[in-house]
């Protein structure tokens, strides 16, 4: 089997310790960095999202997962910076005002990471301006609202009118999800998508960001 | 019988979104007392504390750690006050909110020193039945079990899932089965076993279904009245007393032993269900 699948298989097992080791083989044998990216690391991604979604593995391992592809992309970066490939994106997330919930946040947090995104979590509790001024100040392309309460569910309509009040709606893709939410209400307050889980809510920023 | 739903009924109570849910039991333990008089009204025999998120592990959310037993201790007494000897007391214990190494950044030990210090405050006060609840992650809950069984081996203990229905049949969200979690709580030394929340009713009856295939344990089983929905501004939960009430005679008839109500069920489910446990337990001893 050689390096590449290796790669793949150990971070679908979220071996952290081996797919750094591995990445930093491949590096070491100089391999393209796009092929250790493409053939390892976001291939073995690929797999553990197809399997979450068919109801073979379950979050822990997904986490897993996300954990190990991180490690490997921290050690990728430098290299992708060097050669002038592009990181996939910006996201701004965080959990909306009045909510302190933030479990599921953090998982897309760590999965977003893991597919090679530059997150900037702005944690909980964070009003509607935080989100659109760091969107604006990072030119973020998404930003990704949390909610865990039926209550707090309103926050997510008020970062979108502010979003559009600033001018930045157009550039800007506002993604939701929450145990409350539903496909409706993301429509009801104009938000881009409805984000049903983790894996989920990766898909919806790299299918905006035009990384799938 | 066990009663119905706490949060909704808070909501109308003058909890604020965002703020400590257990905390009304230092600020206005009048609530939870008029609370558990509704449900004991409406036919409930067991009667659950307001501290499913009184681990200090949760509280510390909310910067409120340090009023671990205090809020525990608080919660148990508004209840006590409204029930006296009318009813059984049940100590809601829920997760930790921590996620556990190695997926998560938290080490077993610390959750399970967490829900020690929640429940031996708990049982101090003298509680009939502590009601681990709301568990997705089995190591978790076991850890839970554990902890009660530590700190009160008196006490018996109730342990309850959520599962979700998936095409390949029942998970939690971490993966584990109905016939994982069966035999995972009774190994931990569950009295009880059973699940709750969920998606509704009538996925309810499949799962107690399935539990029942997988142990001999006596089943818990609080439903909640379905996922909520947007109804202009105002949320709905879908699934009414009667039709509640209407399917709970299918737990019955699968032997589940105690059954109650979660999210969006109210003291009308509770009394509506009260009804047709009564008529099933009198055609059952004619």
């Amino acid at each position: 089997m050689d390096i590449l699948q290796q790669l793949s298989e150990n971070l679908q097992k979220g071996d952290t310790g081996k797919v750094a080791a591995l990445t930093q083989a491949a590096i070491e044998q100089k391999l393209e960095t796009q092929a250790i990216l493409d053939r390892g690391l976001i291939a073995g991604m690929t797999v553990v999202g197809e399997k979450f979604k068919a109801h073979e593995i379950f979050l822990p391992d997904v986490l897993l997962a996300a954990r190990a592809m991180h490690a490997g992309m921290e050690l990728l970066k430098p290299l992708m910076i060097r050669e002038g490939i592009p990181t996939v994106g910006k996201v701004v997330i965080g959990t909306v005002q009045g909510d302190l919930h933030d479990i599921g946040k953090n998982l897309v947090g760590i999965m977003l990471k893991g597919a090679g995104f530059d997150v900037i979590d702005l944690g909980k509790d964070v009003p509607p301006e935080r989100f659109v001024d760091a969107a604006e100040k990072e030119k973020a392309a998404i930003i990704g609202l949390s909610a865990l309460l039926t209550t707090t569910m309103p926050v997510m309509k008020d970062v979108v009118d502010l979003a559009r009040e600033r001018g930045i709606r157009e550039k800007i893709k506002i993604i939701v999800g929450g145990a409350p939410l539903s496909k409706d209400y993301a429509d009801q307050i104009g938000a881009d998508a409805y984000c049903f889980d983790g894996v989920n809510a990766v898909d919806c920023v790299k299918r905006f960001t035009g990384s799938s | 019988m066990a009663d119905g739903a706490m949060g909704t009924m808070l909501f109308k109570r003058g909890l604020k979104p965002g703020d400590c849910p257990e905390k009304m039991n230092l600020e206005h333990p009048e609530a939870l007392e008029e609370i558990a008089y509704l449900y004991l009204n409406a036919g409930a025999d067991i009667i659950q504390t307001n501290t499913f998120g009184g681990s200090p592990l949760k509280l510390s959310q909310y910067a409120l750690e340090d009023k671990t037993e205090a809020i525990n201790i608080a919660g148990v007494r508004a209840a006590r006050r409204a029930i006296d000897a009318s009813a059984y007391l049940s100590a809601s214990c829920g997760p930790s909110g921590r996620l556990l190494k190695p997926y998560g950044d938290t080490e077993p030990d610390v959750v399970r020193q967490g829900f020690e210090r929640q429940l031996r405050a708990i049982s101090g006060e003298g509680v009939e039945l502590i009601c681990i609840e709301t568990m997705t992650d089995l190591a978790e809950a076991v850890l839970a079990v554990q902890a009660a069984k530590a700190v009160a081996p008196h006490i018996p203990v109730a342990a309850t899932m959520t599962f979700d229905e998936t095409p390949r049949g029942f998970f939690t969200v971490m993966g584990t089965t109905v016939e994982k979690a069966a035999e995972g709580l009774a190994a931990a030394g569950a009295d009880v076993i059973g699940s709750n929340c969920g998606n509704g009713i009538e996925n309810m009856i499949k799962i107690a279904a399935e539990f029942k295939q997988h142990t001999s344990k006596p089943l818990l089983i609080q439903s909640n009245a379905g996922l909520p929905q947007m109804q202009g501004d105002t949320l709905q939960y879908p699934e009414s007393p009667e039709f509640t009430a209407d399917r709970c005679r299918a737990l019955l008839e699968l032997g589940v032993s105690i059954i109650g109500g979660c999210c969006g069920t109210t003291p009308a489910h509770t009394a509506a269900i009260r009804r047709v446990v009564d008529e099933f337990n009198r055609t059952r001893s004619d």
